[in-house]
């Protein structure tokens, strides 16, 4: 693989487009009233795409673009789509009442989860360094995020964004390690990520109609005591 | 063979479900309750076949595909426990539908399904590029997640929500570890990688893989394929999901699901070998092993329903699997990949076994069942069975694997394994001892006399009990004598220890 070079405004694009990135994973922590946790998550999908376009432009590489056009698609449009169109069948809560963790303690967690992921990044960085591969700890970064905001609450909707962060992050990291892991797996991730979202949506109105709330908290039925 | 011969028997154990699913979309309950052991049967001789193949000339690379011995031994697994859960299913779904719990059209979607189950696992254990494995069992949790919530009680969605959720998670973290293995593969010497995330050629550039990322991209692999092999730390959503999902689809995941998966951590242990030496990999597996057998202990033992305590007994076996694995190995891996095969079969009879003992008695709890010899002595002797080969006692080939295991690592090199086997022992008596007493009061002592316990028939129906005979001989047999199998495992084994 040659190693990419990169213009310098190419390069300070691709930083603001990671920042933007990480911008709006802590923006979604932050937040407790839904509809604006999903403008936040759309906005994350956008910068994401953004973020892909920048290295198509600066590899000059058509190929990758049609890529970003995919990813603006599926990211920053279709999978927003989905989530507000499971919210509003979702009931009437439209606030994370009681998150696990208070926005405070999450936001000190999201700042320790940011350092931990740039101290375990450094084998990524020192790898074929690069402008792109730069960036990598900041996709590092959004995956722990999402991770935290999974586990920390309990509103299925905001469950869910958790999962897409997760996965948003991971896509970050594979196209600025090594633009991409193959078409075909590449595609299929994509269905997989997008059937994963659909079973949760049907599964989450099902939450709905058998405990009449989608509150995981209420989740108790099967325990081992 | 000529190649397109062998391309068609390579890609039929894809297809042949896949079809078969299809089928059962529009077939009657009866046609498809024939198709379904007709394609485990399919799956099961080509897996025959391709086994014999590869025995005698190497692996084979066709359409995508990677036919090695592990790939054709795992296909066994997934053809003999397809086959216990075939001919065990269609009594279950009448029984169900008969009952009112089970709408025809839900019949009939679990048909469905159940067959794109045995097609995404095909896949998984067939591909030749770890991206499409990982595709694969991404697949087998977005097809099985509405068997898993089919009962739509509180109980059943409540699983299938922690089911997709834990496992997508979990094995999105392997996917961020498939694309740190890509960035070290993309900068390994050049002449020696260059092939992306393809296993074989992969093995062949790990010597040359950067240390640093590998190590990291290896933890979340093992993480992630655990989660979904039911290993700890991520294990949590097994226990809800085998014992929310029917019998015979809590059969197929607890015997083959875990398995694939698993199989899926021996393949990334061969190249994390190379690239970093064994040690690495068999801290991890151990530790997790470790770990499983103690959760797995501390639940068993004041366990109050018999589903969860199979699904508990599952996380065990996959633990003795990982304890196995990370002793590493010949004879070691020869004996996880017997205990794969011999745990699938019994795991799959007990839980058909559970699944009868709940239609009969209307209840999953421990306490509400008593005395089964008195009132269903066919079900009482099958089921007990099965529990005392979980627990590992001869003739069944959980016994002879268990064993293997524990002998390679009191005699493997270094004090680690040797400790780490000495716990794991402690801790399966602490299992097989609560397990004991659990499944003695279900089925000894006198019957209950309450109203409903004489109506029930004392003959199990004739499918159930031909598919319980057949998965407790299948493993008796195994225990003594391995058979044509043996020399397959034992090409397995080599693929996965590197040696030639």
């Amino acid at each position: 693989m040659e190693p990419v070079v990169m213009s310098p405004p190419a390069a300070a694009l691709l930083d603001v487009a990671a920042g933007a990135l990480l911008l709006t994973a802590v923006l979604v922590v932050w937040r407790r009233d839904l509809p604006t946790i999903l403008r936040i998550f759309t906005a994350h999908g956008l910068a994401l795409g953004a973020l892909v376009g920048v290295l198509a432009w600066a590899q000059r590489s058509v190929e990758l673009g049609l890529v970003t056009i995919g990813v603006l698609a599926v990211r920053g449009g279709l999978l927003p789509w989905l989530l507000r169109r499971a919210l509003a069948g979702a009931g009437p809560a439209r606030r994370e009442v009681r998150p696990v963790v208070n926005v405070t303690a999450s936001l000190l967690a999201v700042a320790a989860l940011v350092l931990l992921a740039f101290s375990v990044s450094v084998p990524l960085v020192e790898l074929g360094e690069s402008p792109a591969t730069r960036a990598v700890p900041v996709a590092v970064a959004v995956v722990l995020i999402g991770l935290l905001v999974l586990v920390t609450r309990r509103h299925t909707i905001s469950q869910l964004v958790g999962f897409l962060l997760v996965d948003n992050g991971i896509t970050a990291a594979g196209f600025l390690t090594t633009s991409g892991i193959g078409l075909v797996v590449e595609v299929g991730v994509a269905l997989d990520v997008l059937l994963a979202v659909l079973v949760l949506q049907v599964l989450a109105g099902r939450i709905r109609d058998t405990f009449g709330d989608v509150d995981l908290g209420e989740l108790r039925e099967l325990r081992d005591r | 063979m000529t190649t397109p011969t062998l391309a068609a028997l390579a890609i039929a154990p894809i297809a042949v479900p896949a079809l078969t699913a299809a089928g059962c979309a529009v077939a009657g309950r009866r046609t498809a309750a024939a198709a379904g052991i007709g394609c485990a049967a399919a799956v099961l001789a080509v897996a025959a076949g391709l086994g014999a193949h590869v025995v005698a000339g190497g692996p084979v690379e066709v359409a995508g595909l990677r036919v090695d011995a592990l790939s054709a031994f795992m296909l066994v697994v997934i053809g003999a426990v397809a086959m216990v859960a075939a001919i065990a299913a269609p009594a279950h779904v009448a029984a169900e539908v008969d009952a009112g719990r089970l709408a025809p059209s839900t019949a009939r979607r679990q048909g469905v399904l159940v067959h794109a189950f045995l097609a995404a696992m095909a896949i998984a254990v067939l591909a030749a590029d770890l991206g499409v494995l990982w595709v694969a069992v991404e697949a087998t949790t977005i097809v099985t997640a509405f068997l898993v919530g089919q009962g739509r009680t509180r109980g059943a969605v409540e699983a299938a929500w922690k089911y997709v959720v834990i496992c997508s998670t979990g094995i999105a973290l392997a996917l961020l570890g498939l694309v740190l293995l890509n960035h070290a593969a993309a900068h390994a010497p050049p002449g020696t990688g260059g092939h992306g995330l393809d296993w074989a050629g992969l093995v062949t550039a790990a010597p040359g893989l950067d240390p640093g990322v590998t190590r990291i991209a290896v933890v979340l692999l093992v993480l992630g394929f655990g989660a979904k092999a039911g290993l700890a730390p991520l294990h949590a959503w097994l226990p809800d999901a085998h014992s929310q999902a029917p019998a015979p689809v809590s059969a197929l995941m607890s015997g083959v699901l875990l398995a694939v998966s698993f199989s899926a951590i021996l393949r990334v242990k061969v190249i994390a070998d190379a690239a970093l030496g064994p040690g690495f990999v068999r801290a991890l597996l151990l530790g997790a092993a470790l770990v499983s057998l103690a959760v797995a202990a501390s639940l068993l033992l004041a366990q109050r329903d018999y589903k969860r305590m199979l699904a508990y007994s599952s996380i065990e076996h996959m633990g003795l699997l990982a304890l196995g694995a990370g002793i590493g190995g010949a004879a070691a891996t020869a004996a996880v990949l017997l205990h794969v095969l011999g745990h699938g079969l019994v795991k799959s009879v007990a839980f058909v076994g559970a699944g009868r003992i709940a239609q009969l008695t209307g209840t999953s709890r421990i306490d509400r069942v008593r005395g089964l010899v008195a009132t269903q002595p066919g079900l009482a002797a099958a089921t007990g069975l099965a529990v005392l080969a979980l627990l590992g006692l001869p003739p069944f080939s959980l016994f002879a694997s268990e064993f293997a295991i524990v002998r390679a690592g009191l005699a493997g090199d270094g004090p680690a394994a040797g400790w780490a086997v000495v716990v794991a022992l402690g801790l399966v008596v602490v299992i097989g001892a609560a397990m004991l007493r659990h499944t003695g009061r279900m089925l000894l002592g006198p019957a209950p006399d309450g109203p409903g316990a004489a109506a029930a028939p004392r003959r199990l129906p004739r499918s159930t009990a031909v598919a319980m005979a057949a998965g407790l001989l299948a493993a008796a047999v195994l225990g003594v004598t391995a058979g044509p199998l043996a020399e397959l495992i034992t090409h397995a084994a080599r693929t996965l220890t590197g040696a030639p």
